[in-house]
């Protein structure tokens, strides 16, 4: 039985945890919400930080938590790695201690990964006889990330872990993870309220609200779905899947195809024929119902209205289908209003930037 | 020195080091259930543990010297008590230096970020490895403080010894006692050696402590 299946109910301080849902047993699932939604709590129930008074938890198979027959597996006995929003390492021990602490309690035939591969993924070889006092942020991060890690998981459970970083140091961070992901034959959970980040490394987006899971799904899904509370971030955007077409090297650009049409991004360092997604931030987009003329912004869309929010204060999330594919957009109502927007409308999608993620 | 003086300094030596032991073995655990607790029975616990620091040592060698006399409390449970012994004279300096134990544990403890235990549980430690690997290591300062302060103020107590232990030579007179004996029969050479000697002592301990704790690198 695959998947991550649990059900928690939890009374904290005046905060009530009411969760339950299934998530995929593989791949990145993003649990996203606003602080004090609950992300946290739910973390440290799967953790068994927390032990919810009434609980159910299956990773895989796996029973941790049944509290109908009293069932509690104690956190140091579930095969889990942890990463805290501040690194939390030992303090009184090497980073190459720190790194081994799980992996020398883990019985030999569970072992997973080796220290040597761990420093080479996250590039902390040099590090190995320093104290965690001697380290900068992004280093300390990087070696929380290991030592979870190296404790040959089942599961990786990630708090924030960039939430207390600069963002440079997130800068420096951020191509780990996405290593990690593709790399990482486990099934990752990791909290976060920012979008950006989200976008990044995730597969699947689990959205907590109130204690609750409000819903989950694939990303691109979740992130078109303009109804979902994430569509009122000021990050909020379509992510679409793209194949590289060809390279320009006059321009220094490269062509993606999608199945509504090419878009024309700065030149990557990839391989014709590879999968890429991009993102197209809503704000990013503009609305024209003529073919724009001269104009230095070089990728039009052709689209149609699919649906129209009102989301206040004069904005107005706009919907589109571009050949199979939503896009968003983000246009003030006065805009709307000139345009004549409504559903079924045909028009031109001008997208001034694309971030792409590699 | 005179022969009685040494044999005095031997006791004493002996007296601190066996309570310093006993109180590390009692006090760590009692620190740590006072440092985690959200019991409300704390508050109690604390106050006791804390009496000795106010109390005149009369008062507590006084109730000591019931219950250890023979049919007291703890004498009772021995065939002929334990006032005037050297048993007797070791629970009198384990209650008496307890609070010098316990209090700096307790403060060392409590100074741990709870994120390191729970970071350690993640990774396999079962609790009681927990408390070996990380807490221990991380609470040393406090250790060295809990032992030199009760390994100190046991040398220097008078009050509770001449109330429970009396002034037997080689058995229970300790240098505190040897100090006072040496003033009544106007000695001054002798109280000089050892007030002396005392007072250096303290001030070396006192001093290797402070030195020890402002160099600790890891906090």
């Amino acid at each position: 039985m695959s998947g991550i299946e649990f059900s928690f109910e939890l009374k904290q301080n005046g905060f009530q945890l009411n969760a339950g849902a299934t998530l995929p047993g593989m791949g990145v699932t993003a649990l996203f919400g606003a602080s004090g939604s609950g992300k946290t709590s739910l973390l440290r129930c799967i953790a068994g930080l927390e032990q919810a008074g009434k609980g159910h938890l299956t990773v895989n198979g796996e029973c941790w938590q049944d509290s109908a027959k009293g069932l509690f597996i104690p956190p140091h006995q579930r095969a889990l790695g942890y990463v805290f929003q501040e690194a939390a390492l030992f303090p009184h021990l090497r980073v190459k201690a720190n790194l081994e602490y799980g992996w020398r309690r883990t019985p030999r035939t569970e072992r997973k990964g080796n220290l040597n591969h761990i420093c080479d993924i996250l590039g902390i070889g040099k590090l190995l006889q320093r104290y965690p006092h001697q380290l900068s942020g992004g280093e300390r991060q990087r070696i929380a990330l290991g030592r979870a890690l190296l404790n040959s998981p089942r599961l990786l459970l990630m708090d924030e872990p960039m939430a207390a970083l600069d963002r440079p140091r997130k800068a420096e961070i951020m191509p780990y993870l996405e290593r990690l992901h593709a790399e990482a034959d486990i099934p990752i959970l990791y909290v976060t309220h920012d979008l950006e980040e989200l976008a990044r490394i995730a597969d699947q987006l689990a959205l907590v609200e109130r204690g609750r899971i409000l819903k989950q799904g694939p990303l691109a899904e979740m992130f078109a779905d303009i109804d979902l509370p994430i569509a009122r971030d000021e990050n909020a955007g379509a992510i679409i899947k793209t194949r590289i077409t060809r390279h320009d090297d006059e321009y220094h650009l490269t062509h993606l195809q999608f199945c509504g049409g090419e878009i024309l991004v700065s030149r990557i360092e990839r391989a014709t024929g590879e999968l890429l997604n991009i993102r197209i931030h809503a704000r990013d987009v503009s609305l024209a119902l003529q073919p724009p003329g001269e104009s230095s912004i070089l990728n039009v869309v052709q689209a149609v209205v699919t649906e129209i929010l009102d989301q206040g204060a004069g904005r107005i999330m706009v919907r589109l289908d571009a050949g199979g594919t939503p896009l968003l957009a983000r246009i003030t109502h006065k805009s709307q209003s000139r345009l004549g927007l409504e559903a079924g409308t045909a028009l031109y999608a001008q997208i001034k930037s694309v971030a792409v993620s590699i | 020195m005179e022969p009685a003086d040494i044999s005095a300094l031997w006791v004493t030596l002996r007296l601190a080091l066996i309570t310093t032991i006993i109180l590390l073995l009692l006090g760590t655990p009692l620190a740590w259930w006072l440092s985690q607790t959200r019991s409300r029975l704390k508050t109690v616990v604390e106050t006791v543990v804390a009496l000795p620091l106010v109390l005149p040592p009369t008062v507590l060698g006084f109730y000591l010297l019931i219950a250890l006399a023979p049919g007291g409390i703890i004498g009772g449970m021995t065939t002929h008590g334990l006032a005037f012994s050297f048993t007797g004279l070791v629970i009198g300096s384990a209650l008496y230096s307890l609070p010098f134990v316990v209090q700096p544990l307790q403060n060392a403890f409590r100074s741990i970020n709870p994120l390191n235990l729970e970071a350690a549980s993640t990774l396999r430690a079962s609790p009681l490895d927990r408390f070996l690997t990380i807490v221990l290591p991380l609470s040393r300062p406090g250790f060295i403080t809990a032992a030199t302060l009760g390994f100190a103020h046991t040398v220097g107590e008078f009050g509770v010894v001449l109330m429970i232990g009396g002034n037997i030579p080689g058995e229970t007179q300790v240098l505190s006692i040897a100090i006072y004996d040496h003033v009544e029969a106007l000695e001054y050479a002798q109280a000089h050696w050892l007030s002396g000697g005392l007072l250096l002592f303290s001030f070396i301990i006192l001093f290797l402590v402070y030195r020890q704790n402002s160099r600790w690198p890891h906090t």
